[in-house]
């Protein structure tokens, strides 16, 4: 099987702790070789392109330039890293003033950024690379009886639609339908979690955050699977806030490797799923799972 | 002018002609010190510079300096030959010189328009100038051939451009071969119920118009047949049509359709195309009413005799014109015509490339022509508007430009669809009372009469609101949304986002070339742009022919067009087929190739890299030949040929040779 690289970002060693956890629970249990990628730094996230370009494109691109020692994908769980990385390597092709600031920047710390290496997320890796067929012949405790809302964010998909469809993803529906839970139709998928505004302005991102909620609850959804750090934390941090100011939902929030990890039949413990703020042990309990 | 007559006698007299292009060519280059230039050239008698050369006053002085410094070859350095080659040839022709005598130097294209420095320019066109003065002292006379022109015509497609542009053949005393596709001719617009602006109804002035073709002594319809290949050149095609089979005998059936109500299926079963699959059909059908010719038809994908081989074939029995023949196949057709009309329409954007619409998830979303056949009174509901839900909707939203004028599907405004959406609204309305929002980009309504049907809505009381949708949702913000369609548009002239809630969605779908339209291109040899629509030899001068001479386009396969426009286009198209088969004949260019049959060793290289099927190897020879009516003049057998014994007019070596040396001697 084809080897990876795999660049955590800040979140997944913090906040989105679960999602390594069971991100990399499940690359084993599918024989994955997978190895993180060494001395890498911060992405730079998408509020330091705002303000220095060049800076922020070098600081991005010092992590693509040690991946290219390699000749391996890179795969970058978080949506923010994903499209930081892919949008550093889009600037960096069709910019050749930047290309050549940031290639010098880069050989001064003795790297070598050549535009080779491809940026995957872990839902096209499973999809297209594992492949379905597989994935559904390891899945030996299929969740049957969850009911699922799949929440993709916005990152993912905007501006670049590298593998799924830029209105109507897919592809994480695909993997939970083969994990035996059922999906909810519905077309918030990729609308707005509220971001940093949960922080910054929170009447505003508290109640975006909150319409998500309502409305996987109004389709009848037992949990929302997510695929970004930063929505899991919104959508589930946030609960108790939005309980105050608005009412309790009550929804737990799982990212998609957990409910995977799960119907592979690993023990919970190794996903992280008590890691929740919303417990999601009830509703897992309905699904005949713990 | 200078004159110039110490120069070697042996070589022949040239003259040399630089036009100014008005200030095309003369703002960047320096016409006058070419014309110096030239005139000191070896072999030039006369050099001359005018403002317009291609002018009546420019081409008779060219006429009458041959004559009076007995010239012997021509140069002119002027635009494109694509332009004017032809009135300079003319000119030498005139002057009593033979046309090919003669050279022209693209200046204008290849220098003026693409330079920036007048220094630089105008050497480039003493380097084109000399080059074409070398050249064309070895230039050869030469002649048109002239070959007879078959008088019969094919037209395929058989919507309303290939109905129009057969009557007019027809009319005018030619024989026409319609071919059509699917089963019955009307195209699209036989689906409509009304056409805007003036609102008549559609099958009331398209019907007439189908049975003139059925009934035309001069046209043989054939439908649900395609064209399979196409064969020779202009005035001579021989073309082949594969029939499908109908498993009914097409001179037989009368259309009573008693086999219809005989059929095993009790109840039609199977979605009905021709109804955008809104109402059902049996096996054994006909699209509709009015289908031309009225002739049924069996799909084998639904048959069960077709499928199985075990029916009883109530249909048959029902028959006493003894019809039906279930063993029918494919038939081969082949037909010998002239000139070639192509009107092959169009397709509807697919909607599922716009998900963020929600058709196929939402059952309220409809597409333009779904509703064309659901307010028509000969439609699955009679022209009642009812959702596929079974309810009557109370609000409906017409989102134009789905699949136009955006970067991310089709860039191309497909010019249709704001009036067509302003007729729904309008026919919506009626048939319902709904109100009715038009959500637009901008409104479109150039045509005779449209801006003044646009103002009648206006006065209907429609919603107007300008901006492009960004979803359609179910997902309910406030009581008022639940159970509603929800249209978020960013309302460009209030300024803020809305939200709309409404029962029904029409999405106004483009135009688009037909999924086949590569294919196609290449059968009958002529070009698309990158969009994929036919090309057409000039965007204003020759809108309907193509760079294929004997081969028309008319409609939608050009480009998105409405039905006035179509119709005249179509008009156009047989206009210029019978200007082609009333001359009787065509000139054929001579820069065709020929095999010099002493020095041709037999190794059919040539033979089979011939685009245009033009060389076949003599066995009994054992030599090629190149048929000079098929050659079109590439050259491609002339660089092949191992042993150099293929020559080609106007581009034989000495010619060529002499051009290089002449570009490249400073």
């Amino acid at each position: 099987m084809k080897k990876y690289l795999y660049f955590p970002g800040c979140s997944l060693k913090g906040s989105g702790k679960a999602y390594e956890e069971s991100f990399l629970a499940v690359c084993k249990a599918l024989g994955m070789d997978i190895r993180e990628l060494e001395d890498w730094n911060c992405c730079g996230a998408t509020a330091y392109m705002s303000v220095e370009e060049t800076k922020s494109y070098a600081l991005a691109g010092r992590n693509l330039a040690i991946a290219e020692r390699e000749d391996l994908d890179v795969i970058a769980p978080c949506s923010a890293c994903y499209l930081v990385l892919n949008k550093t390597q889009k600037a960096l092709k069709e910019n050749t003033e930047i290309r050549r600031k940031v290639v010098n920047a880069l050989k001064a710390g003795g790297l070598d950024y050549k535009g080779t290496v491809k940026v995957r997320h872990p839902l096209d890796v499973l999809i297209n690379d594992v492949g379905l067929e597989k994935i559904s012949k390891l899945i030996k405790n299929p969740v049957k009886g969850l009911k699922l809302a799949p929440y993709y964010g916005c990152q993912i998909v905007r501006p670049y639609a590298t593998f799924d469809d830029q209105h109507d993803p897919v592809t994480m529906d695909k993997l939970m339908k083969a994990a035996g839970a059922e999906c909810v139709t519905w077309p918030l998928k990729t609308r707005c979690c509220g971001g940093s505004l949960t922080g910054t302005v929170p009447e505003v991102g508290l109640r975006l955050a909150y319409i998500i909620l309502k409305e996987a609850k109004k389709r009848g959804a037992g949990a929302i699977v997510t695929l970004c750090p930063l929505c899991q934390f919104n959508l589930d941090g946030y609960q108790g806030k939005i309980a105050s100011k608005y009412e309790s939902v009550d929804m737990p929030v799982l990212y998609f490797t957990q409910v995977l990890g799960l119907a592979m039949g690993l023990p919970g413990s190794e996903l992280g799923i008590k890691r929740g703020i919303i417990s999601a042990e009830a509703v897992l309990a309905g699904g005949g799972l713990r | 002018m200078t004159e110039n007559k110490s120069k070697k006698e042996t070589l022949p007299r040239v003259g040399f002609y630089i036009c100014h292009c008005g200030s095309n060519i003369a703002s960047m280059i320096d016409v006058l010190e070419v014309q110096k230039y030239a005139a000191a050239l070896p072999g030039v008698a006369v050099s001359r510079e005018y403002k317009y050369m291609c002018s009546d006053p420019g081409q008779e002085m060219i006429a009458k300096d041959i004559k009076e410094h007995k010239l012997e070859r021509l140069v002119v350095a002027a635009c494109s030959p694509n332009l004017h080659e032809e009135t300079f040839r003319k000119a030498a022709a005139k002057g009593g010189l033979n046309p090919f005598f003669f050279q022209m130097v693209n200046i204008r294209e290849h220098a003026a328009w693409v330079h920036e420095d007048k220094k630089s320019a105008t050497e480039k066109a003493k380097d084109l100038a000399r080059a074409a003065i070398a050249r064309v002292r070895f230039h050869k006379s030469l002649d048109k051939k002239r070959v007879a022109v078959d008088p019969n015509v094919l037209v395929v497609g058989g919507g309303i451009a290939g109905i129009h542009a057969a009557l007019t053949l027809a009319n005018a005393g030619k024989k026409v071969t319609l071919v059509e596709r699917e089963a019955t001719i009307g195209g699209h617009m036989a689906a409509f119920d009304k056409t805007f602006p003036t609102l008549d109804c559609a099958a009331c002035i398209l019907t007439p118009k189908m049975s003139a073709v059925k009934s035309h002594p001069n046209i043989t319809l054939w439908t649900y047949s395609e064209v399979s290949k196409v064969e020779g050149y202009v005035g001579n095609y021989k073309v082949t049509v594969t029939r499908k089979p109908r498993f009914v005998k097409e001179d037989l059936c009368v259309g009573c359709m008693e086999c219809i109500d005989a059929c095993v299926f009790k109840e039609p079963k199977f979605k009905d195309k021709f109804n955008q699959g809104l109402g059902k059909r049996k096996p054994v059908y006909i699209d509709f009413p009015q289908a031309t010719p009225k002739v049924v038809l069996v799909d084998p994908e639904t048959c069960i005799q077709l499928k199985t081989g075990k029916c009883k074939q109530p249909c048959a029995a029902a028959c006493d014109r003894k019809a039906f023949d279930f063993n029918q196949k494919a038939e081969t057709k082949e037909l010998q015509v002239g000139a070639i009309v192509l009107s092959t329409g169009f397709k509807t954007y697919d909607v599922a490339r716009s998900p963020q619409y929600g058709y196929g998830r939402y059952p309220g979303v409809y597409t333009a022509l779904e509703v064309e056949r659901l307010v028509n009174a000969s439609g699955p509901t009679s022209g009642e508007v009812v959702l596929r839900d079974g309810t009557h909707p109370k609000a409906v939203g017409i989102i134009h430009c789905v699949g136009s004028r955006d970067a991310k599907t089709n860039k191309w405004c497909s010019r249709v669809c704001c009036m067509y959406s302003l007729k729904l609204a309008h026919l919506i309305k009626e048939h319902s009372g709904a109100e009715v929002y038009n959500f637009y980009i901008d409104m479109r309504a150039p045509g005779k009469a449209y801006e003044e049907f646009y103002d009648k809505l206006l006065g209907e009381g429609v919603h107007f609101i300008r901006g492009r949708v960004d979803e359609v949702t179910d997902w309910a913000m406030t009581p008022e949304e639940e159970g509603k369609l929800v249209l978020r548009v960013e309302d460009t002239l209030a300024g803020f986002v809305r939200r709309i809630p409404v029962d029904m969605v029409v999405l106004s779908t483009g135009l688009e070339p037909q999924p086949d339209a590569q294919e196609v291109r290449r059968r009958f040899n002529i070009g698309c742009g990158s969009e994929g629509f036919f090309q057409e030899r000039h965007p204003k001068l020759a809108p309907v022919n193509t760079f294929t001479d004997g081969i028309y386009i008319a409609g939608a396969c050009q480009a998105p067009r409405d039905i006035p426009d179509t119709v005249a286009q179509a008009g156009a198209a047989a206009a210029e087929a019978l200007s082609l088969i009333d001359a009787g004949f065509v000139e054929l260019e001579p820069n065709t190739s020929h095999i010099v049959e002493e020095e041709c060793s037999g190794c059919k290289t040539c033979v089979p890299l011939c685009p245009y099927s033009a060389i076949t190897f003599d066995e009994a020879k054992k030599k090629a030949t190149i048929n000079e009516v098929l050659c079109k003049g590439c050259g491609v057998c002339a660089a092949a040929c191992p042993s150099g014994s293929i020559r080609q007019n106007l581009f034989e070596d000495d010619e060529i040779f002499s051009e290089i040396e002449g570009v490249l001697a400073k």
